[in-house]
């Protein structure tokens, strides 16, 4: 009962909003604030009251918060949620970064009520599918996800937002066709002819047709790819992220991305244990090809935004090699393959922190300066320290500096997968040098050197009027150039704001903590892993 | 005592960052809390150096050794005392050197945080544990190197410096994966029991990590790069820390690279050749910072050399006598540059006479440098050949020797000099003209330790250092050799001096040559490769994978539009041809309906009419004709009736 108030009381709260058309725009999203910390205090109670307990634990028993009831009894589909060690992480994650968001959109003048409304839709639609339980149920809720950010970035974007949101809608909707055809595949393939993921984990499908099984997990991990995204399925995420809002763009790659990613574990791992060990290369391969491509791509990038876009497919990449690993049964021993499996879930719940944090930065280049083009900013640090920290601080957990949580992730994903596929995890290795150069240059270009900024298109409103100097010499290296004319030199940009400052911050104290007492995080994990690496072992 | 194992980290680590969140209001107070905080943590390092404690916190699970573990066995307790010592001292230079407007809570955080993870670097027990303060220290030195982020280039050092040694940090992912598989732990003392495959993999991994990190050949540019960074953290990460890390952790797992048969060997030859390639690179520089940076590669390379071979003892004594030497050369740098603005060799012309507290302090340095009896390096640089068996690697130990002698000449013949009086000082910087007391000091004291570590050429007080490393048994040099070396170093160094004098167009003619620009070994770092691969992959994602989705999407379309036209030319033009066959028809029939039917029907209703008219003529009333007409009638009927039977 407890879960399923946590998944629908942000639907409560938008359909609230969408009923009080009076409510003013504050008010509105200070609705929104409140739903969402409500939720994220009922998460908290959850994880308070949830037992890991030791062993193996998750997936098929010791399930926590469970909910079954019958919704469509001749094909055997139901409601059916719970929660165990690999949810409950991502629950949290869910509530953390909604919560963030909605502080961060304290101010946001367009459409507020109902942009807040669709954040809510979103949010319970997020949460359902980490808690689903049934085939029938996750594919419902994943795809109201992709009808809801449709919305967000067709309504709030920016740019081309039309085309991307379609782009986006399109792709990831047809992905979600394929994964449909592989559930009904699976429901076809069970001796009970039912949804149910538990039913079907414990007593896998297909086992004893190894064609039928591969052809299913092909439908699914094709569905699954082009949602979390991996190569070559990547490149609906950049056109999404460059023209979504920032909150939008930080819930699509701190939640969306991780539906694809959870599908791996919940789904395609324990109820295809035997496809799962035959084609774990093929994950190890695309995971491997994901972490370089996206990293060396983003490297190439003249758009803040598109770079972390696809540092993204570069982080999902790590992901996909730890579980790809956990499927190699007999080139590891176990407590490597688990290390691995370890390293790709905690690497899910620190991508969101960290990239979260990194897309609402860049809101701010965006409402600051209408602008993610690495060329008209420049010398950040000096006008809007608390930014430059703030940024400073992102980028360094986003490459995996040992401290922060995805240092926990990453070198787990290396250290158990090198056993099991020792020439790909060397080279995917190399990902977290080039990510280190990318962001390091990042830092360069934007914080140093000359303060550069683009002309502000209604100034006044971002920038407080009379603070903004011009300077008559652009003394930008390489000066007299077309950029170096339409950009000026302006003194004072305005810094992080207060809810800013509340919406970012916490998600980057997140990431250290989870990077210095990853027991915190390890202790509800640790056993839903063994389960997974036990299941894909039979 | 574990409680002082963890305070000896943890509170420079705390008081740093509470520095650096604080910021620009803790600027008064950032020099005297971080001169507290390394004196604490001499007493500390001293405190644990005794009683060896360990420490442990849960972190990693599932396997062994995934623990924060920190354990002080002799090697480490050398070096933390090593380590705390050095920061200190270097802490009062930077107290005393940086300007009072700089950000010197945001430099002091930086420095504080350093120094905790060198030290947890020293005392890690498990690979998570070294792999997070090795990684965080390279972080920290990119902070402190791009300190003075405003100017141009400074930043971009940093980053190269990041970017190197983290490209050598890979090689510790693949080892902890390595000995994970290998030896089924995380931990440290396990990785010399691994075997076979692993072990080679667990040791290639150490030795690139160890090479990035020491800047041996073939990553030693960032090192140069490096030196933009300010005097205080030259003088700290590149003579007691950073880049002794390297040669540290190559001593402490000497027994993976032995075990391997190959990797001691490559590291002992990598070391030789970098003590001499990057000596030689000393030797042609003609910027005071540049050359100290250089010959910290070279010097290093000893102690790689010694870890190769095996001859630990000698490669921490070189270690930590290196350390007081370079600290001690790094301040009097700093000093002279801050003074006299100015770091050009050419420049510096009798430094060390217009200020002669901090030019005595650097000429016994300088003189340990060169390797002079009976100082420092001359001790420690023998203490490590004597470990070395192959001939060949000798050789090029004794020259790189000789050649340390020539740089450290170099310097000595320049500063020592008579002031010619066109020096151009103030060329970097407004110089301030004076040396504050607390940096002459520092120096002295740096001097004494470079002075004084000479004892260690005496056997009891070398067997004493064996006994605290564990390393009984290990060969020391015989006295020949020691006065064979110190020969040597004095008879390259006074020829250094005499060239120097009489023909200063040597040192214009080395400074051209390749190895003025450090052998070309920046190119190796360039990241023009990476960019330019990158942009490639870019184009590639943008044309192919995006124009491949694109094009189905578009051919989706294409094919939609074609249905459609196949709709407008086939369907719908049969329908069209339908309707216009229709209009066709009826139009014709129109016609025909005009011209035909409707004439028919004209012609029928003339007909008719003249039928009419020809029938109204039979009507003429008169009976008989009617009969006559009805037979007539009758006898066609009865005619037709007979045909169509």
């Amino acid at each position: 009962m407890l879960l399923t108030v946590v998944i629908f009381l942000p639907l409560v709260a938008a359909g609230v909003l969408l009923a009080a058309p009076r409510l003013g725009g504050r008010a509105a999203v200070g609705v929104w604030v409140a739903a969402s910390a409500l939720d994220l205090a009922l998460i908290g109670w959850m994880w308070w009251r949830f037992d890991p307990g030791d062993g193996a634990s998750g997936l098929v028993d010791g399930l926590a918060y469970e909910a079954d009831l019958q919704w469509i009894p001749t094909v055997d589909a139901g409601y059916h949620v719970g929660v165990d060690g690999l949810s409950l992480p991502l629950l949290a994650l869910t509530g953390v970064l909604f919560l963030a968001c909605a502080v961060y959109s304290l101010r946001e003048p367009d459409r507020p009520r109902t942009y807040a409304a669709l954040f809510l839709f979103l949010q319970t639609a997020c949460l359902g599918t980490f808690a689903s339980l049934d085939l029938i149920l996750f594919f419902v809720f994943f795809d109201l996800t992709i009808v809801g950010m449709y919305f967000v970035i067709a309504g709030w974007g920016h740019g081309n937002a039309r085309r991307s949101a379609l782009k986006f809608f399109l792709y990831t909707f047809v992905g979600s066709l394929a994964l449909l055809v592989g559930f009904i595949g699976l429901f076809l393939g069970s001796e009970e002819r039912t949804f149910d993921m538990v039913a079907l984990a414990a007593n896998p499908p297909l086992a004893d047709s190894p064609v039928a099984g591969g052809l299913v997990l092909l439908a699914i991990g094709l569905g699954l790819a082009v949602k979390t995204p991996l190569f070559p399925f990547h490149t609906w995420l950049p056109d999404a992220h460059t023209d979504a809002p920032a909150a939008g763009s930080a819930v699509l790659a701190g939640i969306l991305l991780k539906l694809g990613t959870y599908g791996f574990v919940r789904i395609a791992m324990p109820i295809l244990p035997d496809a799962w060990q035959r084609w774990a290369m093929v994950a190890v391969v695309v995971g491997v090809i994901s972490v370089l491509w996206g990293a060396f791509v983003a490297l190439a990038q003249t758009d803040v935004k598109r770079m972390i876009a696809y540092t993204s497919v570069n982080h999902m990449g790590y992901v996909l090699l730890g579980l790809g690993a956990a499927g190699l049964v007999a080139s590891a021993d176990e407590g490597a393959r688990t290390v691995a499996t370890v390293g790709a879930m905690y690497q899910m719940v620190s991508h969101g922190l960290l990239t979260g944090a990194l897309f609402l930065l860049s809101g701010w280049l965006w409402s600051r300066g209408h602008s993610y083009a690495f060329d008209r900013w420049g010398g950040l640090a000096r006008p809007a320290p608390v930014f430059a920290a703030c940024l400073a601080v992102a980028a360094f957990g986003s490459l995996g500096l040992p401290g922060f949580s995805s240092f926990i992730a990453e070198f787990q994903v290396f250290t158990g997968a090198l056993q099991a596929a020792p020439v790909a995890t060397v080279i995917a290795v190399l990902g977290i040098l080039v990510t280190a150069g990318l962001f390091l240059l990042t830092l360069q270009r934007l914080l140093t050197g000359d303060t550069v900024a683009p002309e502000e298109p209604d100034a006044g409103q971002e920038t407080d009027a009379g603070q903004v100097q011009e300077d008559p010499a652009p003394a930008r290296a390489g000066g007299g150039t077309a950029v170096a004319a339409e950009t000026r030199q302006t003194t004072r940009i305005r810094d992080l704001r207060a809810n800013e400052v509340v919406a970012i911050v916490p998600l980057l104290a997140l990431a250290v903590v989870l990077g210095l007492f990853p027991r915190v995080l390890l202790d509800v994990l640790e056993p839903a892993a063994m389960a997974v690496v036990e299941l894909v072992a039979r | 005592m574990s409680g002082a194992l963890t305070a000896l980290v943890l509170l420079p680590a705390v008081c740093g960052t509470g520095l650096l969140v604080t910021g620009r209001v803790a600027d008064r107070i950032a020099g005297p809390v971080a001169v507290g905080v390394a004196g604490a943590g001499v007493v500390l390092a001293a405190l644990v150096a005794d009683a060896r404690p360990s420490v442990s916190m849960p972190f990693l699970g599932i396997v062994d050794g995934g623990d924060l573990r920190l354990v002080v066995d002799g090697l480490s307790a050398v070096l933390v005392v090593l380590v705390a010592a050095i920061a200190l001292l270097v802490t009062v230079f930077a107290v005393a050197d940086l300007p009072a407007d700089d950000a010197r809570a945001r430099f002091f955080g930086y420095l504080l945080l350093f120094v905790a993870a060198m030290l947890a670097t020293v005392t890690a027990a498990t690979l998570p544990t070294l792999l997070l303060a090795w990684e965080v220290m390279g972080a920290t030195s990119f902070a402190l190197i791009g300190f003075r982020w405003e100017e141009p280039g400074k930043l971009a050092a940093g980053t190269r410096a990041f970017v190197t040694t983290r490209a050598g940090d890979l090689g510790l992912y693949v080892a902890a994966g390595a000995a994970l598989a290998a030896t089924g732990s995380l931990a440290l003392a396990d990785l010399g029991r691994a075997t076979g495959g692993w072990a080679d993999v667990a040791a290639a991994g150490v030795l690139v990590a160890a090479l990035g990190k020491s800047a041996q050949l073939p990553f030693s540019a960032w090192l140069s790069a490096a030196m933009q960074g300010p005097s205080p953290v030259s003088a700290l990460l590149h003579s007691a820390t950073m880049v002794a890390a390297g040669g540290y952790l190559l001593i402490r797992l000497q027994p993976l690279l032995a075990g391997t048969g190959w990797a001691a060997t490559a590291a002992a030859w990598a070391g030789a050749l970098t003590a001499l390639v990057l000596g030689a690179v000393a030797v042609a520089q003609t910027d005071l910072k540049q050359l100290l940076a250089a010959s910290t590669a070279a010097q290093i390379g000893f102690v790689v050399l010694a870890a190769g071979v095996g001859a630990t003892a000698g490669g921490t004594a070189q270690l930590v006598a290196h350390a007081a030497v370079k600290a001690g050369l790094f301040v009097a740098a700093g000093a002279w540059l801050t003074a006299l603005g100015t770091k050009e060799l050419a420049d510096l012309r009798g430094a060390a006479r217009r200020y002669p507290g901090i030019g005595a302090a650097a000429t016994v340095a300088a003189l340990a440098l060169a390797g002079v009896p009976p100082l420092s390096l001359w001790a420690t640089k023998d203490e490590v050949l004597a470990g070395v068996d192959g001939t060949a690697l000798h050789v090029v130990g004794l020259a790189a020797a000789a050649v340390s002698a020539v740089y450290a000449g170099r310097i000595l013949a320049v500063v020592l000099a008579r002031p010619a009086g066109d020096e151009a000082v103030d060329a970097e910087e407004p110089g301030t003209r004076r040396i504050p007391v607390l940096t002459t000091a520092v120096a002295g004291v740096l001097a004494v330790f470079a002075a004084g570590l000479g004892l260690l050429a005496l056997p009891a007080v070398a067997e004493e250092l064996k006994a605290v490393l564990d390393a009984q048994g290990e060969t020391s040099p015989v006295l020949g050799e020691l006065l064979l070396s110190g020969a040597l170093a004095l008879g390259v160094l006074g020829l250094t001096v005499a060239a120097v004098r009489a023909r200063p167009a040597v040192v214009e003619w080395l400074a051209r040559s390749l190895l003025g620009s450090w052998a070309g070994l920046g190119r190796l770092l360039s990241p023009r490769p990476a960019l330019a691969l990158a942009r490639v992959l870019a184009t590639v994602d943008d044309r192919v994978l995006d124009r491949a989705v694109m094009g189905v999407a578009a051919s989706g379309r294409r094919l939609a539009g074609l249905s459609a036209k196949a709709d407008d030319a086939i369907l719908d033009r049969a329908v069209s041809g339908v309707v216009t066959a229709t209009r066709r028809t009826a139009d014709s029939s129109a016609r025909i309906d005009n011209g035909l039917v409707d004439g028919a029907v004209r012609a029928t209703a003339r007909m008719f009419r003249r039928a009419g008219d020809a029938a109204r003529r039979p009507q003429t009333g008169l009976l008989h004709q009617y009969y006559a007409q009805a037979v007539v009638g009758l006898g066609v009927l009865l005619v037709l009736l007979l045909v169509v039977r």
